[in-house]
């Protein structure tokens, strides 16, 4: 059961379509695995129809019609044929980005046991994949801007409470935080950033720029 | 658009040309869009709805949702040269008609929400336009308490339902 949800501010900006890529990336990972918040993105859908229904209409060219019956005479460009491949650990929105599965993911280490990739997405937003081993902590970080992550393997704890598969931590300037893996199993999470995190200690904050993070 | 849909009516086409085109370029010129590529984007705009009337489901999202959504997709290709990660298709229960009471609750619930859209203060309802023409950030829409969402509470409650529905079904 997920408990930690995506907030409306977040769904209303994915309809709009004003988000940066590694938040929409996210935002899709988290409606791919929550039926309720699946229906509320899909209502501020509604919105934006009922926004474009009342919207101002602005005069179009002669040729506008014309040229769009010519389009649509045309054959549409064939669909590439969708596999349906699956992963028990990657939604399919995620499994786009990493190009495979959990097992294609090119990991680098970034110490204590813990690994990421990162994902390729504009520049505005990073996202990563991270890999937590079990029971281990990381360094503890503020915030320059907004943080997400999505547990999509195991758990972790840290203030904010325990988050599980599908659950999503939305972590903002006055957050500080700690997150634990559970011991049970090992962690693997999608985060996405539209700031470089803040670590207390020195050692971190000089890997900083070797990281990318 | 069921016109559209199942008889590749072109003259039903013409009319939701004659709706559509000058709002999605409307809608697509507050958006920053200049006029001529708002233009060509709203023509692109059209010209899917054509090629993927097969895709419409009435009793999951109004015409006009559907063309939003599809504008949308338009707007951040041009302004952004990106793709839209979309989310996964539900495994849905064996392809049925589209229940005709879910599509009546729909159309209600969209005059519904219309209305609760047009009755709105003007600053509220301006706040909102803000944030579909990307007037402003996700962090900014958080910050504005005086958001309205209330307004479209029961409609997520309908799309929960059918949403429930349609999974148990598998």
């Amino acid at each position: 059961m997920i408990a930690h949800h995506l907030t409306p501010d977040l769904m209303m900006a994915y309809s709009a379509g004003t988000l940066p890529e590694a938040f929409n990336l996210i935002v899709a990972t988290h409606l791919s695995l929550c039926i309720p918040c699946r229906a509320e993105a899909e209502s501020y859908d509604a919105l934006g129809g009922e926004i474009l229904e009342s919207s101002e209409m602005s005069a179009l060219s002669d040729s506008c019609l014309s040229e769009v019956l010519g389009m649509i005479c045309e054959d549409p460009a064939p669909e590439t044929a969708t596999t349906p491949e699956e992963d028990p650990v990657f939604p399919a929105p995620l499994m786009d980005y990493v190009g495979g599965r959990l097992e294609d993911v090119n990991w680098r280490p970034v110490g204590m046991g813990v690994k990421q990739a990162i994902l390729a997405t504009s520049p505005e937003a990073t996202a990563r994949l991270l890999y937590i081993p079990a029971g281990t902590a990381v360094p503890d970080h503020g915030h320059r801007g907004t943080e997400l992550t999505l547990v999509l393997k195991g758990a972790f704890a840290d203030a904010g409470g325990r988050f599980a598969r599908g659950d999503i931590e939305i972590a903002t300037e006055e957050t500080d935080h700690m997150p634990i893996a559970d011991m049970a199993e090992d962690c693997i999470c999608l985060a996405v950033t539209d700031a470089p995190l803040r670590f207390k200690g020195l050692l971190p904050r000089l890997a900083q720029p070797f990281l990318k993070i | 658009m069921i016109r559209i849909r199942d008889q590749k009516d072109q003259a039903a086409f013409v009319e939701l040309f004659r709706h559509f085109a000058p709002r999605v370029k409307g809608f697509l010129m507050r958006s920053g869009l200049e006029a001529s590529l708002a233009e060509e984007c709203a023509q692109e705009a059209m010209a899917t709805v054509w090629h993927k009337a097969y895709l419409f489901d009435p009793s999951r999202a109004s015409v006009a949702t559907w063309v939003f959504t599809i504008a949308r997709n338009k707007k951040i290709d041009a302004l952004r040269k990106q793709k839209r990660p979309e989310p996964e298709d539900l495994a849905w229960g064996p392809e049925e008609e589209p229940d005709q009471a879910d599509m009546l609750v729909l159309q209600e619930e969209t005059q519904t929400l219309g209305a609760a859209l047009a009755a709105l203060p003007a600053k509220q309802r301006e706040l909102i336009e803000k944030a579909y023409f990307g007037d402003l950030s996700h962090s900014e829409i958080a910050d504005q308490t005086g958001l309205p969402l209330g307004t479209i509470k029961s409609r997520i409650r309908l799309a929960l339902e059918r949403l429930r529905h349609s999974m148990k079904q598998k």
